[in-house]
Order: structure tokens, then sequence, then C-alpha cells
């Protein structure tokens, strides 16, 4: 028949992958709550805690300039940002998704699951960076808030970014399986991501946590997306408050890379675009 | 490649934790034709259809579907499958336009767009948002969707479902125009009207089991078309089934004019009604007088 596909595959599930997130990013940015919730809800924390602790004590760096609470708080929304574009937006999503009917509808077209991820994990992609984008530079313009200018934090902050938000993604695919039906899925989803981040370091400094539940948080990612951005853009003599008194970034490679591959096993094993009755 | 039939069933059957849902059917659709699946809510029509889409997998039987199990159909076989569900909670915020551009790019021999837009009536509604769209909108854009990639066969699941009158007749219009391109459609409806509008042939499904199959305008055989003769005479209702009722009706002149005298043609519904056991009442009612 004409119409058997000639493409080759891989071709052809890249190309509408690519496609599918250009139709996942311009949907992103329709949805007036999302927006709100997950892409400028780190800049509001932001600037709300900039302002109401501008009197508050953040130490100071070796020369002596005091760190102030935006400078502060910059590497905590930062990671926030990365669970919430990664984590709590595909979890939601995909649980709506698969509650509305969408995926259904896309079981019976010719769209691999596969492209389905590529539009998904892209459109994560380009929110989480404009939204980073968009934290720096308010935190530089607003706030006055000073960059790292070494290169090696720069290179630091991309590789710690970009596994963050792969990770989160894949972990929000899992996660999205959780909430039995789309309309709960913000009420399931949305608790599980704020214990996370007041137990991670976002809204409470970290250090300040008892040592039993810095080790409980220390299992999961975020903890230690916030310790790598803090890596970042935190004084160096700042890595004396961390457990161990110095920056792991091995150990965020490694939790991270743990939780990226238990999840994308998870997800492989267990995705189906509808549940097949029994 | 080409088969006489695009759909093949033999003995399927689907067992749901016990319950028998669908018990041993067998149906054939041929290339080119539209066939009907017609019964009561529950009957087994869904799951059968579903089965065929490959949305469910089967119990037991052989199901082949443009030659392939639909339990193991790829990528290549839905770009020939157009499906169109019951009605889903879809409320997207591309627009119509935005939308079937999207899923043109699934397959590889896409219709046009706009023309396609033009066949479901929503020209007008092309730049506007679905989820701003009515119900009957959204359910436009659905069969847009199921046709916007050219299928070899067309699933229609209960599609005019709140279209109204000159929707769906412009609906069925659409419907004519694919079967004389030479698609292939299996169309599930609870309109019997638009069963025998669209359809050659179909099938009447109750309690998981085929209990008739034909040409729509033999569904039943012959003996439930005999007309009957009613009428009234001293007070008492008469009715008769005969295949020449005009001898039947000079006679009863020829005795005095008689009460209130009618001739039935039992149509697709009485027949419907008869044979889903539902009803021993409902095709002798006044209304149904032709």
């Amino acid at each position: 028949m004409s119409a058997t596909i000639t493409r080759p595959a891989p071709d052809r599930t890249l190309r509408l992958g690519i496609s599918r997130a250009g139709y996942e990013i311009r949907s992103y940015f329709r949805q007036g709550d999302t927006v709100f919730f997950t892409f400028l809800f780190p800049l509001l924390m932001l600037t709300i805690f900039s302002v109401a602790f501008s009197d508050s004590d953040f130490g100071q760096t070796p020369d002596g300039d005091p760190v102030t609470a935006a400078q502060y708080y910059l590497p905590a929304m930062l990671a926030a940002g990365v669970l919430l574009s990664g984590l709590q937006n595909m979890a939601i999503d995909i649980a709506v998704e698969k509650g509305d009917g969408t995926l259904k509808r896309l079981a019976g077209s010719p769209l691999s699951p596969v492209s389905y991820f590529i539009g998904k994990i892209g459109q994560v992609l380009v929110t989480a960076v404009l939204q980073a984008a968009l934290l720096i530079t308010v935190a530089l313009v607003v706030f006055g808030v000073p960059l790292p200018t070494e290169p090696e934090r720069w290179l630091t902050f991309a590789w710690v970014f970009l596994l963050g938000v792969t990770t989160c993604s894949i972990l929000g695919i899992g996660l999205s399986g959780v909430p039995r039906s789309g309309k709960s899925a913000s009420a399931v989803i949305i608790p599980i991501v704020l214990v996370l981040q007041f137990i991670s370091g976002v809204y409470i400094q970290f250090s300040a946590l008892p040592e039993w539940l810095q080790n409980v948080a220390n299992l999961f990612p975020l903890a230690w997306l916030a310790h790598g951005m803090r890596a970042v853009f935190l004084p160096e003599s700042y890595s004396a408050l961390e457990q161990g008194g110095e920056w792991n970034l091995a150990g965020i490679a490694i939790a991270c890379g743990i939780w990226l591959v238990v999840g994308l096993i998870a997800t492989r094993a267990t995705f189906r675009w509808i549940r097949k009755d029994g | 490649m080409i088969s006489e039939n695009v759909v093949e069933v033999r003995g399927l059957r689907k067992t749901y934790k016990g319950l028998e849902a669908v018990r041993g059917i067998d149906f054939d659709i041929r290339r080119g034709e539209t066939f009907a699946l017609l019964g009561p809510n529950g009957a087994g029509k869904s799951t059968t259809i579903e089965i065929l889409e490959g949305y469910r997998d089967r119990t037991g039987g052989e199901v082949s579907v443009l030659g392939a199990d639909p339990q193991h159909g790829g990528l290549a076989w839905k770009a020939r499958l157009g499906i169109v569900l019951q009605s889903t909670g879809e409320s997207g915020t591309a627009t119509v336009r935005e939308q079937l551009r999207h899923f043109a790019g699934y397959y590889p021999d896409p219709r046009d767009v706009d023309e396609v837009i033009a066949a479901v009536g929503l020209t007008e509604k092309a730049g506007t948002r679905i989820s701003k769209l009515s119900g009957g909108q959204k359910r436009r854009v659905d069969v847009a969707l199921g046709i916007i990639g050219r299928p070899e066969l067309l699933f229609l699941d209960e599609p005019t479902t709140g279209f109204d009158p000159e929707a769906r007749r412009q609906f069925w219009g659409l419907i004519r125009a694919l079967r004389d391109e030479g698609t292939s459609i299996l169309l599930t409806t609870h309109y019997l009207d638009e069963a025998q509008q669209l359809a050659d042939r179909g099938g009447i499904i109750a309690h998981g089991e085929l209990v008739a199959m034909g040409p729509i305008d033999e569904l039943g055989g012959a003996d439930a078309r005999v007309p009957i003769v009613r009428w009234i005479r001293d007070g008492v209702l008469h009715e008769e089934r005969t295949r020449e009722p005009g001898a039947l009706v000079a006679r009863l002149a020829a005795a005095g004019e008689p009460e209130r005298l009618e001739v039935i043609r039992p149509s697709l519904e009485d027949i419907y009604l008869d044979l889903v056991g539902e009803t021993d009442a409902i095709p002798m009612n006044e209304g149904s007088a032709r």
C-alpha cells in the first residue's frame, strides 16, 4: 500500500518528537495556571524572600561583603525551578493527559511513545532554561546579586542543571502513574513536591535542619540539586556549613545518576499509552 | 496485501473478570464498504470496536485488521487507520488548525488541513482554541482528527452524539464522500436512521452475540419485514402480518370500512428493538405507523 511509512524510523521518531516539543511548549504557555505555579513561582518566592529578609544576616564573603537574602536564596530557587519544571510539571501534565483521553488518542495514532517523551522533555528543557535565565537575570538586575565569574562554576551549573532537569523529568513520568485521575493530579503531586522543598533546603536553610532530616532529604535528588546550586552561587567559604564541610559534587552526580537510572527503568517497564484492562 | 476484507473476526471472545462481554462473534468488513455495528449499551459493541482498534486484548478468537493482528499493530499499521473514539474530555489549548496541522504530521500522506476543516464545517472556527468550542464542535474536531491521515479504514464510535440535526446531515454527506473515495468504515451508532442512511451492511449485537447480520435493508430477515395490517372493528384491535397487505385491505374494505386502518412496514428501528429483546410493545405503538 502507498500508506506504509517509508522514512527510516529513528529519523521520523526524532522529527515528530521535535514537532511535539514545539506543540507542547505552545500549550504550556497558554495555560495560565502552569505558567504561574510552575514557571513564575520560584521567581515570586525569590522576590518575597529577598524583600522579607532584606535585613537578616546571611553571613559574608571572605572580602567582608554581606551576602544578601537574594544571593542566599537564588540557588535554592534555581533548584526548586528544576524540580517544578521537571517533576511537578511532567507528573501533573501526563496524569491529566491520561485522564482526559489525550493519551488514548495518541495511542491510536502512528506517534511513537519515544516521540511523545522527546516532546515532553523538550518542553521541560526549554521552559526550565527560560525559567533559570529569568531567575538569574532578575537576581542580577533587580537585587544586584553578584554572579560567579569562574568558568568552572558555570560548567558545574550547566551539568547540575541538565542532570537535574533530566532526572526530575523522568521521575515525573514515573510519578504521573500515582494519581488515580487527572482531576486529582495536582492534589497528589503538589504536596509531595512541597514537602521535598521544605526538607531539602529550598525554603529553610539546610544547615538549620536536624542531621537526621538532612540525611532523609539526601535520599532524594532535590537536596543534592540545591547543594550543587549553592556550590555555584555562594562563596567558597560557605562550604563549611554543608554536611562534611565541603562541596560534594561527586555526591550530586551519584545521587541524581541513581535516580535517573531507576526512573528510566521504571518508566520503560511501566509506561503504557493506556491501561489495558484485565 | 489488498484483500477483499479489511476486517475479519472469527469467534471473538472477551471476558472481564469472569464476565463474558463478547461471546464468540464472527463478521467481516469488505474493502470499501460501510459496516454498522448496532446494539444497546453494554451489549459488547465498544468492547468489540476497541479490540479491533488495538486498545483491548481479546480473550479468544481470531482478529485481523488490515491484515494484522491489532494486538501487535505497529506504527505503520496505525498510520492506515483513522479512529474516532467515543467522546473524550480533551480540551486542548491548541486551535483547531494547529491541532490538525500537528496531527497531520504524524501521517505519511495526510489530507489537506483546511479541506478537512471545511469538510467538518469548522472553517469559521479554524483559529479558535479547542477548549473554547461547544460540545458538538469538539466532536467535529474528533472526526477531523480521525480522517486527517487519509485512513484506509475508519472507526467511528458514536460519531454524531451531540450533533444537531443539520450537523448530522452534513456529517452524513462527509461520510458518503469518504466512502466514495474508497474508505472502509466501521460505524457504531445509537441512531438507526443514521445506520440506514450510511451503512451497506450491519450487524446487531446483543448480550455479546451477533443476533443479526447482513445488508442493512435486510437485517433481521425477510420475515421481520412482513408488513402489519392493523384495524379496529367493533371496538376490537386487530392485527395481521401479511405479504399481501393490499389484498387484505381490499377484503376488509369489502366487509365495510374498517376503523383506523393502517399498513405498517417494520422500520429498522422496529426490527432492531425486536431483536435486542427490549420490547414487544413498541413496534405496535401508534406513532410508528408509516
